[in-house]
């Protein structure tokens, strides 16, 4: 038998038709549901008469638009609040399990998926948000969707998918002391690009990915959107299966034995073949941060601002520029120095715990600088609680952090919580684009880590110094 | 769907790399739970500065395209979040056919499922379209999914080719759950053998789910 990677034993479990030049009808195991895609779907349904298929494989949250203030409401941005309310009332009359504002199992849609069993290695799932990719760090084949395909996934269950090529990124070697996933993935990015990995399925293997735990996974397969991969994804091992066993909605006793018994057989065959393979030696990688308006535009800490007359090919010259306006850096400047006004510590890329933990060892003992405002914004109710069961909540708080109810937050910027226009912010979300935290905001991506040491110094520094 | 067959008119040229959803759609314009209203807020935070005025020099603000049906871009247009209302806000302006080196994955998907056709063409091409443009604004282009040609400012042809299915749902506008429902039997029999065969992967009445 040919030899197979990890995505081609996912793709071949789930196919329901060949549509022939159609592409191919796939089953959707799981599909999350939130507040911001998904009103029009619902209503493109009830448009047509058509009903949910699948109710008890599909499940919802609020995330994107609501208020992480303490003792929210509904309340939320002009807008906003309806669809919050679209969204209780759609899933209500649907049957589907909505984990709503002021449920504990409420948070970011990636972050509870994983945490409550929803999402297993060996399954699809889809979601109405790009970094649905998250979820692939669990051995399982999950990507972003359009609203349309949302419609398509409540009325069919399934989607009409072409194949991606696959490709594999192996990173050798041990991870130095103060790196994180996040630098894994903001240096693979910076790389092979912002669409580097497009049309791609991604695998991400190697020891240094296999020493990770499992929020470091969802990390690194969080930032595979940001290389153009609309899936990411690695092999599930022991370290995953200890991960889901207990969660609320995972399969128990007989049944999580079969299904352990399943996902064992999941790694890529020796052998297998991917249409392109890369290599990144995990020891060279230093913390990053990006210094432009694409997550491509990144240098190590301790690295300057490229100029842009050193640059040979013309758009990208010409993108470098437009970001170093918008972000108002000169070319040869240091990063480390640079002045800031906000930290976000949050977002489905660094919310879960073991980030919490990360971002409180730097904070410990330590306040934010002068002037500067710091968010922390756990991923989830049951995130916030564990935090809060261990004290984070008070380390966050005793340095000046407010801490919030979860939710996307600074990192969409879609409900109040928005970096003002020419302020600079320190994010350990997974997008720096123009605008992404409100008009004229400009935003450093970093790690846990490098965030909360930045909120210290009120300036980019090497959290290393402060370890 | 609306049908897509082919389009004239005037092309406007926007020469970034990256262009992503974000900057198609700011997210002022997209929370909504209607399905219209977003051709305003194309583009909005390059199109109005912070006071809601229009920016005279953004290229759709400028007498010659506002009226474009047509919009040449640099390579990996529309990355980021997956939004929709980024391809809706197209369509609603008047834009129905996009020609770049290459497209974010998610945003070519939502544009054949509305109607927005996403044309890929060689980078030098696309290059050279874009200089043409700015030599002269208000420069017209065609783009013809039947011959599956784009025609360029200076009237040359170039060929394109379209996954023949995604041609021909938009060549006659079809309802794509429509036809995914013809399948409908196959589905019903996928689920119940993977009922059997994967048990593991349906959902048992837990007691978390009992709880909500």
């Amino acid at each position: 038998m040919t030899a197979r990677t990890l995505f081609d034993k996912l793709w071949d479990t789930h196919v329901v038709a060949d549509l022939g030049a159609g592409g191919t009808l796939v089953h959707i195991d799981r599909h999350m549901l939130h507040d911001l895609t998904s009103p029009q779907a619902f209503s493109g349904l009830a448009l047509a008469g058509r009903k949910v298929r699948n109710p008890e494989l599909t499940f919802a949250t609020a995330d994107h638009i609501v208020a992480t203030d303490p003792g929210r409401g509904d309340e939320t941005v002009p807008g906003g609040t309806e669809m919050i309310r679209a969204l209780r009332k759609n899933t209500a009359e649907a049957g589907i399990i909505h984990f709503d504002i002021g449920d504990v199992r409420q948070g970011i849609v990636h972050v509870i998926a994983s945490e409550l069993g929803i999402a297993l290695p060996g399954t699809t799932l889809v979601c109405g948000d790009s970094h649905t990719c998250t979820l692939g760090a669990l051995g399982a084949w999950s990507w972003g969707i359009g609203t349309s395909e949302v419609e398509h996934t409540l009325a069919t269950q399934t989607l009409i998918v072409r194949r991606p090529r696959t490709m594999r990124i192996v990173f050798s070697g041990r991870l130095r002391p103060g790196v994180s996933a996040k630098d894994m993935a903001l240096y693979m990015i910076g790389r092979i690009g912002t669409g580097g990995a497009t049309g791609y399925a991604v695998e991400y293997a190697g020891p240094a990915v296999s020493a990770l735990g499992m929020d470091g996974r969802f990390t690194l397969c969080n930032m595979g959107v940001e290389a153009g991969a609309r899936a990411a994804m690695v092999a599930p091992d022991e370290t995953t299966f200890a991960y889901v066993a207990g969660r609320p909605f995972a399969p128990a006793g007989a049944a999580l034995d079969q299904a352990v018994a399943a996902w064992r057989a999941l790694p890529s065959d020796d052998g297998a073949r991917f249409d392109r393979e890369i290599e990144i030696d995990a020891s060279a990688i230093a913390p990053q941060v990006t210094w432009g308006t694409s997550p491509e535009q990144v240098v190590d800490v301790d690295g300057r601002i490229p100029d842009p007359e050193s640059e040979s090919d013309a758009n990208r010259r010409q993108a470098m520029k437009q970001a170093l306006a918008y972000m108002d850096l000169m070319p040869g400047s240091t990063i480390a120095g640079i002045r800031i006004d906000k930290v976000f510590i949050g977002s489905c890329t660094n919310s879960r715990l073991a980030d919490l933990r990360e971002a409180a060892a730097i904070l410990r003992g330590r306040k934010v600088a002068p002037g500067v405002r710091a968010l922390a914004v756990p991923g989830s109710g049951l995130v916030k609680r564990a935090a809060e069961a261990e004290g984070l909540d008070h380390v966050f708080r005793d340095a000046g952090f407010e801490w919030r109810e979860p939710g996307c937050s600074m990192c969409a910027g879609l409900n109040a919580d928005k970096v003002a226009p020419r302020e600079r912010c320190v994010s350990t979300a997974n997008r720096n684009f123009e605008g992404r935290q409100g008009p004229l905001a400009r935003t450093h991506l970093a790690s846990p880590a490098m965030a909360a040491a930045a909120a210290v110094a009120g300036r980019i520094v090497d959290a290393r110094q402060l370890a | 769907m609306d049908k897509f067959t082919r389009v004239a008119g005037v092309a406007a040229p926007l020469p970034r790399i990256n262009v992503d959803t974000d900057a198609i759609m700011p997210k002022k314009w997209c929370v909504s739970i209607t399905k219209s209203g977003y051709g305003e807020g194309l583009f909005g935070d390059w199109r109005y500065d912070l006071d809601g005025r229009e920016v005279p020099d953004f290229v759709l603000n400028r007498p010659p395209y506002r009226n474009a049906t047509i919009l040449v871009a640099g390579a990996n247009y529309g990355c980021g979040s997956s939004r929709e209302t980024a391809v809706w806000g197209h369509v609603q302006f008047g834009i129905r056919a996009v020609v770049a080196p290459s497209f974010a994955s998610i945003f070519f998907e939502n544009a054949f499922k509305n109607g927005l056709l996403p044309v890929t063409l060689p980078e030098p091409v696309v290059q050279q379209m874009l200089d043409q443009l700015a030599a002269a604004p208000g420069a017209t282009m065609e783009v013809d999914l039947v011959a599956q040609t784009v025609t360029g400012p200076d009237g040359a042809r170039h060929s394109f080719t379209t996954d023949p299915a995604r041609r021909e749902a938009l060549l006659q506008g079809l309802d794509d759950i429509g036809v995914t429902l013809t399948h409908a039997a196959a589905i019903d029999s996928f689920q119940a053998a993977d009922r059997r065969n994967r048990f593991w992967a349906w959902p048992a009445e837990t007691k978390a789910r009992r709880a909500v």
